[in-house]
């Protein structure tokens, strides 16, 4: 494959199948492998619509100064994009997220502005808000309510899939700005009008949960409930689990969000087989485990990778 | 045997602190019921007029209970629900 530059090569990621992980020949999961993107996840897919939309809409020129919330992954596509089109970027990032995350920012030419740990992805985004407030001519893409997200999924991840299965009959995906299941989801729903749309929720520890007000909440503008068939929120614990067991039966090394997504994909797997239905589930492999190394998440015994876990941002 | 409810740590101060209560009913809005009955205000912080309140998410044995039939979920002994703050993702 041969690309005019590395913006141009973001996305046509490989679907490998699952073999060892698959109850049955009937039963098949599948996993995009969203990790051989540019900057090594999913988000270079929305990073480059939600920039290119700015660029169209003429809110983007040379010399600008792009605002982000993010908890590392999306900084990071838009670092790699800010830097090859020459914008300025500043991220807006929980103190609880990996180290791994901040050099990566820092070595793409990132500011990078903490917000606290308590509340996790929440507080990023109401510190970014008010920024954005006191800095007019900085340009916030804004992740969580921009349609470039899921129109990003819509147009590349979801078609892919659907080009290289058109069998499928479940997509499971990680939620968090929501922008990759509205976006897959939208699209596989006007071709195979049975499709299950399943969110794998992460479910963090009490640090990140402890100090939210019920009242103040957050879910994210692009978030459409209707696009959904279920929801399940996975404990740390079980994302854990499931990341090793993917490297160890399938030799894949993936972030701890993939596992998250892989516990939801063989939940609906059980099922079928239960209902003696055929499915091929796909789930989204987000990113490498590389930026999770120093969490400890791939050492020692389980229980204590999740202690070492826990109050951190792992999706 | 019993259905657990666990409690995120903002509400606990309806609980005594405690972690987990456990309650009965058929539906969930009965068992939202039971727990009233013995943690006054409990209720109020859960549901509105409207159902399950914005922020607030509940979940039947981890799967989110407005994809199964919001307040009027069936659930039964040996269930976990646990009620959690609707946040923002993380990776992103």
């Amino acid at each position: 494959m041969r690309f005019d530059s590395l913006i141009d090569s973001v996305g046509r990621t490989p679907l490998v199948g699952l073999p060892r992980l698959s109850p049955s020949d009937d039963v098949r999961i599948w996993a995009k492998l969203e990790d051989r993107n540019p900057t090594g996840s999913i988000k270079d897919r929305p990073a480059l619509w939600m920039v290119e939309q700015a660029e169209k809409d003429g809110l983007l020129t040379p010399g600008c100064t792009i605002l982000e919330p993010t908890s590392g992954n999306t900084g990071i596509s838009l670092a790699m994009s800010a830097r090859l089109k020459g914008y300025k970027l500043i991220c807006v990032m929980p103190e609880n997220t990996s180290e791994e995350r901040r050099q990566l920012l820092r070595m793409w030419g990132a500011e990078i502005i903490s917000s606290p740990a308590a509340g996790g992805s929440n507080e990023a985004v109401r510190v970014a808000k008010g920024l954005a407030a006191e800095h007019p001519d900085w340009v916030m893409l804004y992740q969580y309510g921009n349609p470039a997200n899921w129109r990003s999924h819509y147009e590349s991840t979801g078609p892919e899939i659907f080009a290289d299965l058109p069998t499928v009959t479940h997509f499971v995906a990680g939620l968090g700005t929501t922008g990759t299941l509205m976006g897959v989801g939208r699209y596989l729903r006007e071709k195979v009008p049975d499709i299950k749309i399943v969110a794998a929720e992460p479910r963090y520890g009490e640090l990140v949960y402890g100090l939210r007000n019920v009242d103040e909440g957050f879910v994210p503008e692009l978030y459409d409930a209707s696009v959904l068939t279920t929801r399940f929120s996975v404990t740390s614990a079980d994302a854990l689990r499931r990341t090793r067991e993917l490297l160890a039966t399938e030799g894949i090394f993936a972030g701890i969000s993939t596992g998250c997504a892989l516990h939801a994909a063989l939940g609906m797997a059980r099922k079928a087989v239960q209902e003696g239905e055929r499915a091929d589930i796909v789930f989204i492999v987000a990113d490498g485990g590389w930026k999770y190394l120093s969490t400890g998440a791939y050492e020692g015994t389980l229980d204590e990778a999740e202690d070492r876990l826990e109050g951190q941002l792992w999706a | 045997m019993a259905i657990e409810i666990r409690i995120p740590t903002i509400l606990r101060t309806y609980t005594g602190g405690a972690k987990a209560v456990d309650g009965t009913g058929a539906t969930l809005e009965e068992l939202i019921g039971d727990l009233e009955s013995r943690h006054p205000g409990l209720r109020d912080r859960l549901v509105d007029d409207s159902g399950l309140r914005r922020f607030v998410n509940v979940y039947l044995n981890d799967e989110d209970v407005r994809f199964l039939g919001g307040l009027s979920t069936p659930v039964a002994d040996g269930d976990t629900v646990t009620v959690l703050p609707a946040v923002a993702g993380g990776a992103r």
